[in-house]
């Protein structure tokens, strides 16, 4: 198989990652929904958002290395 | 329809000034430039922000005392008293970060944290101070933050190599979450422009889905140096109080 058609194959299977960080922020702010929704006085905002950026930054550790295949080696 | 999509060509670093000392290439590149508009901006906000000393402040000392609110506030609760000696540090990360992201977001300018080496030399010098600050407080003792308590023996030969692992990749993941957030977002509003003009009369959908990227870009641009700020405050915990 020619390096080029392997890089796209590769590519486009890293970036299959980026489903669990889909489901990672559904689960985070399905918690903030369900916290706020029982105590709306409850100041949990800013960990949902620690919270969301580091579950997309799971994510995007795949898709970096989809980046990685595709423009590095 | 074939799409002439160039999405990572806004990546390129373009040198303005070549200057060469020695055998390093030190040229004055769009980034240098992005990365001054930054810090004049922050210094603008702050310097300009604290000109007049009312008790009840205008909205331009309001915004500065409120910049400054937020870190002091993110520190003493998560770092405590001592981390109030690093509130400068992480103040300025936070600002440098923070309008580095926001510039890139105006049409046409350049992100310069969309560099990997830009944020990964900003996450090596925050894990080796850290580092430093760890051992400078504790000695050999830091390293019992990698042997947790109460740990029978034949599971501490599993667990700590997988602390040390751990502790060892906080670099790159700070700089990796930075880098690939705001590249992926950029990569990402440059396709669906590119869209735009090669679908049509149905250039309009592509467009629609640029607007909405935009305000998620905005939103991610702050987060991120949010979350860089409040990690690097969270690791900071870490060397202080060893747990």
């Amino acid at each position: 198989m020619e390096l080029a058609a392997a890089k796209m194959i590769g590519a486009g299977l890293a970036c299959i990652a980026l489903a669990g960080a889909g489901v990672g922020i559904g689960t985070v702010f399905a918690a903030l929904i369900n916290a706020l929704a029982r105590n709306p006085a409850a100041q949990v905002t800013p960990f949902a958002f620690l919270g969301f950026a580091l579950a997309e930054a799971t994510g995007l550790f795949g898709l970096a290395v989809a980046f990685l295949i595709l423009f590095v080696f | 329809m074939a799409i002439e999509l160039h999405p990572l060509e806004q990546f390129t670093i373009e040198r303005w000034i070549p200057i060469h000392i020695g055998g390093v290439d030190a040229s004055f590149t769009n980034s240098a430039l992005f990365m001054c508009a930054a810090v004049a901006v922050a210094i603008g906000l702050v310097v300009l922000g604290a000109r007049r000393r009312d008790l009840v402040p205008g909205r331009w000392q309001s915004v500065a005392e409120m910049s400054y609110e937020f870190i002091a506030g993110m520190i003493d609760d998560n770092v405590g008293n001592e981390g109030r000696d690093y509130l400068p540090f992480i103040f300025t990360l936070f600002m440098f970060i923070l309008f580095g992201n926001l510039l890139g977001m105006i049409p046409y300018g350049f992100t310069f944290t969309s560099h990997i080496i830009v944020t990964f030399a900003m996450a090596a010098v925050v894990f080796i101070g850290v580092t430093i600050i760890g051992i400078a407080r504790h000695g050999f003792h830091f390293l019992s933050f990698f042997v947790p308590h109460g740990v029978p023996l034949v599971l501490l030969l599993l667990l700590v190599p997988i602390e040390l692992l751990s502790y060892f990749i906080r670099p790159f993941t700070l700089a990796i979450r930075l880098f690939a957030n705001m590249m992926a977002g950029h990569t990402m509003l440059a396709i669906f422009a590119g869209f735009v003009t090669a679908m049509g009369i149905f250039g309009f959908v592509p467009l629609g889905v640029d607007v909405l990227l935009i305000f998620l870009e905005l939103l991610v641009a702050v987060l991120q140096a949010y979350v860089f700020a409040i990690l690097t405050c969270l690791y900071l915990r870490d060397a202080i109080h060893l747990h």
